[in-house]
């Protein structure tokens, strides 16, 4: 068992439920303890900084100091929300190399008697966690309902691969951690273009066109690739490209139909998990017709005929010339 | 006080403090640095010391000749610049005055005190302890003479790319023996794979081929492919050279090169050296017609009779019965005195680079699949075609700077992709009319005729776009975008940001050293930089000797550069080594290492440390020995040596604790006379 100290963020208690439902599932099976950081607040998300730089830092600083605290066996923060990881691997990293703002900072906390010391704690993401701690074999290895056949979309978002400060990616500009973790479930991963683009944020609260366009783009290369699902590791991401996808449908006169869910939740159906203990069933674009296509049946199931092309897109003539041959490429086709 | 310093108590020390203009002279108050060693250090032994306006010149060589000779000076100590520029001038001008050169003592007050500050008080100070440290040491310093060690005339090549055939005909020429050893079936390396070459465009087989018959055909040159070096013994003038020959599985006495066999042969797989992995070849092959020598070899990890047990077809059709499965691999034990390593490079793996795509999307190629692709006598013929193998292309999007200037893969330029990437411009407007992009950051076309060939691709009507490359992608958003490689880039001259669309992406991928580089230093003695290129002696004055005697550089193992530069390298090198051979014997600098073997506990912590693999261990005494030959006097074992059983000449203990002792003169003065406590 890892241990590790858990900032769930404002995300997954409400919005993004089904993240944190599917997190918990999962946690034992993977060999995950988690103990919550007390008492702790708003990260600010992506607009407060924009407001206030001194009072942003020191509401991210609060949960850095109240996370110290609890240090105990383990120093490592973890936190399934991207903006929430960027949030607190952010200040930390800022504190460190500013020591006014650090000063500052500590001014703030201390009305509420608290102090952080920057690099006390270590903050990082749940992917990376899963995949750099707890390791593909150990998730392979609970694998009891390959997902063969299903085509997923690896979605990572703009804001946990860079910047990469701890130089925890493979590769910040095209990662691969997610991939490979997903194709350690048994389901097939295409080569998403677009996976470390912008969901649009808060966009669609603020200019829509603009917010519509980036969900589109997203969607339209999911779609252009035959995917049955996407798979995010980000409640913002999520909530965008599910809730918005009829909107944004009816902007462009188009008829994207794409799932979107969480990795957990995908990882949770791999191991045999019931879709309510991993909280699927809330989606806005549902899910279930592309499950049931390789065999899981969520309840109240109204199959559906979907239209998913079977072309690959890189079929070899005999006149063809040979790719070049890909680390890992071997994995892909077991 | 009386004189009494080093050995004998009774030496007479010249000082000869150098201005070097204003570069010393500037910040260290010479002349006051002069009068203080003619009077503060007379008891340690110095008679005369003088400054002057540039020690180095044949004037101020004169000066301490002259001394020499008429003071009766005994040793000479020169404060200058660092040894590695003067040393050897110095020491000659005692020589010449009849004084040994090994009691002359260079210090740097140059590199170790007047450029590095700017406190001229300070510096001057430092400056006088830096003197007083050469004046200690140089007492302890004894006459040596140099090692005489003869050169044997026959010459190892490393290599058969252009540099080390360049490198072996000209040895060759000069009438001495030349072994090249090269890994890869032919000689001819990355040069045999390329279609045109910069800035003239002419054919680079038409260019290469003729040499590549010469070094076949040449009575001097034994030439040994399908080998590789395994281990090298010995020191300069005598090296004894292991070379591993694979087995062929040919006999070489029998086979015509009729080709048969390959025709044959019913395996097929993927080259992915010569063909650059955008071709085919055979189990049984040779990797181009025009290879050098002519006969195949049998790749026995495809070879369907090595793996299966069963085939043997090319035996059964080689009309002169030259196919041997029994063959092994032979190990040759060779002399020779020079070694010249032209061990090339390899091209950066583009899957690095994510995002560009390359490995992911088909239409993504490298510069060297591009060559393959433009030459007449690749996979497709000269065609410039889609990896479908058929379609051509319409767009072309070139890449420079791949993986090159960029601190995530490798900081260093390497050097051709410029002029690479514009022959490819060039090539795809004359064979295709398609529509060329090229990006770069920076147009580098510094050598002769390089320029005027940027202004014909100009001309060609290639479009350069100045940005570096964010994304490759196929990710259509825009209206004409479906189906196509799209190259997202700032346009940093138009100042915005762009969206390509393009049919075929070529990767200008940068240079990288040979994977093994660093083994295959360690194996001759010499050393790579951080990025993984073979150290030079010195980079502007020595660029093809290496810091071990004997062994030197050409080509791209030092560095990345176009085929004249390396062309230019090889001859250089092969220069330098026929001086050396003409001289029948070669002097070396006595400054060694050797070991007492009455204090050596055997212990073994010297063996491993010898960056010139100069220590042998006699297990019979339990001691360890050290070849003087092969000693380059760099002190790691001296300083190692548990029980101080190693000593250096030059640089002795004694030596060192004098010239320490020197060095600390006003610690010393103060403790003598402790400064007053501040209340």
């Amino acid at each position: 068992m890892n241990k590790y100290l858990f900032y769930p963020g404002c995300s997954l208690q409400r919005t993004a439920r089904p993240y944190l439902d599917s997190l918990l599932a999962i946690r034992d099976m993977i060999g995950m303890e988690l103990e919550e950081i007390e008492d702790w607040n708003c990260c600010g998300a992506t607009e407060y900084v924009a407001v206030h730089h001194v009072a942003a830092y020191a509401l991210v600083g609060r949960n850095l100091a109240l996370a110290a605290r609890q240090v105990n066996g383990t120093h490592t923060v973890m936190a399934a929300c991207s903006a929430c990881y960027l949030n607190l691997a952010k200040t930390d990293s800022y504190m460190r190399q500013d020591t006014h703002l650090a000063q500052q900072v500590n001014t703030a906390l201390d009305a509420g008697g608290l102090h952080y010391t920057p690099g006390t704690v270590k903050v990082r993401h749940l992917l990376d966690i899963i995949v750099n701690d707890l390791g593909i074999e150990a998730v392979r290895a609970k694998v009891t309902r390959p997902l063969k056949g299903l085509r997923v979309a690896p979605y990572y978002g703009c804001m946990i691969a860079r910047p990469d400060r701890d130089n925890r990616w493979d590769n910040v500009e095209h990662p691969l951690a997610l991939d490979r973790l997903v194709k350690a479930l048994g389901a097939e991963v295409i080569d998403f273009p677009m996976k470390t683009h912008c969901c649009g944020g808060h966009m669609t609260q603020i200019n829509q066109a603009s917010a519509y366009e980036l969900i589109r783009r997203l969607i339209h290369g999911a779609a252009e690739y035959h995917a049955d699902i996407m798979v995010t590791l980000c409640p913002m991401c999520q909530l965008n490209l599910d809730a918005y996808q009829a909107e944004m449908n009816r902007y462009f006169h188009t008829d994207y139909n794409v799932p979107i869910i969480y990795f957990t939740q995908l990882m949770g159906l791999a191991f045999g998990l019931e879709a309510e203990a991993l909280g699927l069933g809330k989606e806005f674009v549902d899910p279930r017709p592309a499950l049931s296509r390789i065999g899981i049946e969520l309840p109240a199931a109204e199959p559906e005929t979907v239209t998913v092309g079977e072309q690959p897109r890189r079929k070899k003539k005999d006149s063809g010339l040979p790719m070049p041959r890909m680390p890992g490429s071997e994995e892909v086709d077991e | 006080m009386t004189q009494h310093n080093g050995h004998t108590g009774q030496e007479r020390i010249g000082v000869y403090v150098c201005h070097c203009g204003s570069n010393i002279a500037g910040t260290i108050d010479v002349e006051a640095v002069a009068l203080w060693a003619a009077e503060h250090l007379n008891h340690r032994g110095v008679v005369i010391a003088r400054d002057y306006k540039f020690m180095c010149s044949s004037l101020g060589q004169e000066l301490i000749e002259k001394d020499i000779k008429e003071l009766g000076l005994t040793r000479v100590v020169v404060a200058a610049c660092s040894p590695h520029l003067h040393e050897q001038t110095f020491r000659v001008a005692c020589h010449r005055a009849g004084l040994n050169p090994y009691l002359c003592e260079l210090v740097s007050i140059r590199e170790q005190a007047s450029w590095v500050h700017t406190d001229k008080k300070a510096a001057t100070e430092k400056a006088k302890a830096i003197i007083s440290g050469g004046v200690e040491r140089v007492a302890w310093h004894a006459p040596l003479e140099p090692l005489h060690v003869p050169i044997h005339p026959a010459t190892l090549v490393v290599g058969g790319g252009i540099a080390g055939i360049q490198a072996a005909l000209e040895i060759a020429d000069a009438g001495f023996p030349v072994y090249l050893v090269e890994r890869e079936p032919s000689i001819g390396g990355h040069m045999a794979q390329f279609d045109k070459t910069f800035p003239t465009m002419d054919c680079a087989a038409c260019i290469l081929t003729p040499r590549m018959v010469s070094v076949g055909t040449h009575p001097n040159i034994t030439l040994l492919t399908w080998s590789e070096v395994s281990d090298v013994q010995g020191y300069v003038g005598n090296f004894t050279v292991t070379i591993r020959k694979k087995a062929r599985y040919i006999k070489e006495d029998l086979c015509t090169g009729c080709g048969i066999c390959q025709e044959k042969c019913p395996k097929k797989v993927i080259d992915e050296v010569f063909e650059a992995g955008l071709g085919y070849r055979k189990a049984v092959y040779t990797p181009f017609p025009q290879a050098v020598p002519k006969y195949p070899v049998i790749d026995r990890e495809n070879c369907t009779y090595f793996q299966k047990g069963t085939c043997r077809a090319c035996e059964k059709l080689c009309p002169t019965e030259a196919i041997d499965f029994g063959q092994t691999d032979e190990l040759l034990t060779v002399q020779v005195g020079n070694i010249i390593l032209a061990t090339g490079f390899d091209i950066l793996d583009a899957r690095r680079i994510g995002q560009y795509g390359y490995g992911r999307l088909a239409n993504v190629f490298t510069s060297l699949e591009f060559e393959r692709l433009s030459n007449a006598a690749g996979p497709t013929n000269g065609q410039i075609v889609l990896r479908d193998g058929v379609t051509h292309p319409q767009t072309v999007g070139i890449i420079h700077c791949a993986g090159s200037r960029d601190r995530n893969f490798n900081n260093y330029c390497s050097a051709i992709c410029c002029m690479q990437s514009l022959k490819f411009a060039h090539l795809v407007r004359e064979r295709t009319g398609a529509t060329v992009y090229n990006f770069y950051i920076d147009i580098r076309t510094t050598a002769k005729a390089y320029d005027e060939f940027y202004q014909r691709v100009l001309d060609d009507g290639a479009i350069l776009i100045r940005g570096r490359v964010a994304e490759v992608t196929d990710a259509a958003r825009l209206p004409g975008e479906e189906g196509k490689l799209i190259i997202q880039v700032e346009d940093t001259l138009a100042g915005k940001q762009r969206r390509i669309p393009v049919d075929m992406v070529v990767l200008s991928v940068g240079l990288e050293p040979r994977h093994d580089a660093k083994e295959v230093a360690h194996r001759f003695g010499i050393s790579c930089s951080s990025d993984g290129w073979i150290i030079e002696k010195h980079p502007k004055l020595d660029p093809v000797a290496t810091m071990t005697e004997g062994v030197f550089v050409a080509g791209c193992a030092q560095g990345p550069k176009d085929i004249p530069s390396t062309v230019a390298q090889g001859a250089a090198a092969a220069a330098r080594v026929l001086a050396r051979i003409q001289q029948k014997e070669i002097a070396l600098e006595p400054v060694r290492a050797s070991v007492d073997e009455n204090k050596c506990s055997g212990c073994r912590i010297c063996n491993g440390l010898c960056p010139f693999n100069a220590i042998i261990f006699h297990e019979d005494r339990m001691v360890t020995e050290i070849n003087p030959a092969l000693c380059q006097g760099c002190g790691t074992c001296v300083a190692a040596c548990p029980a101080g059983a190693i000593s250096g000449t030059v640089f002795s203990n004694e030596q060192v604790l004098a010239q320490i002792e020197g060095l600390l003169l006003d610690v010393a003065r103060r403790a003598i006379a402790p400064e007053p406590a501040p209340v």
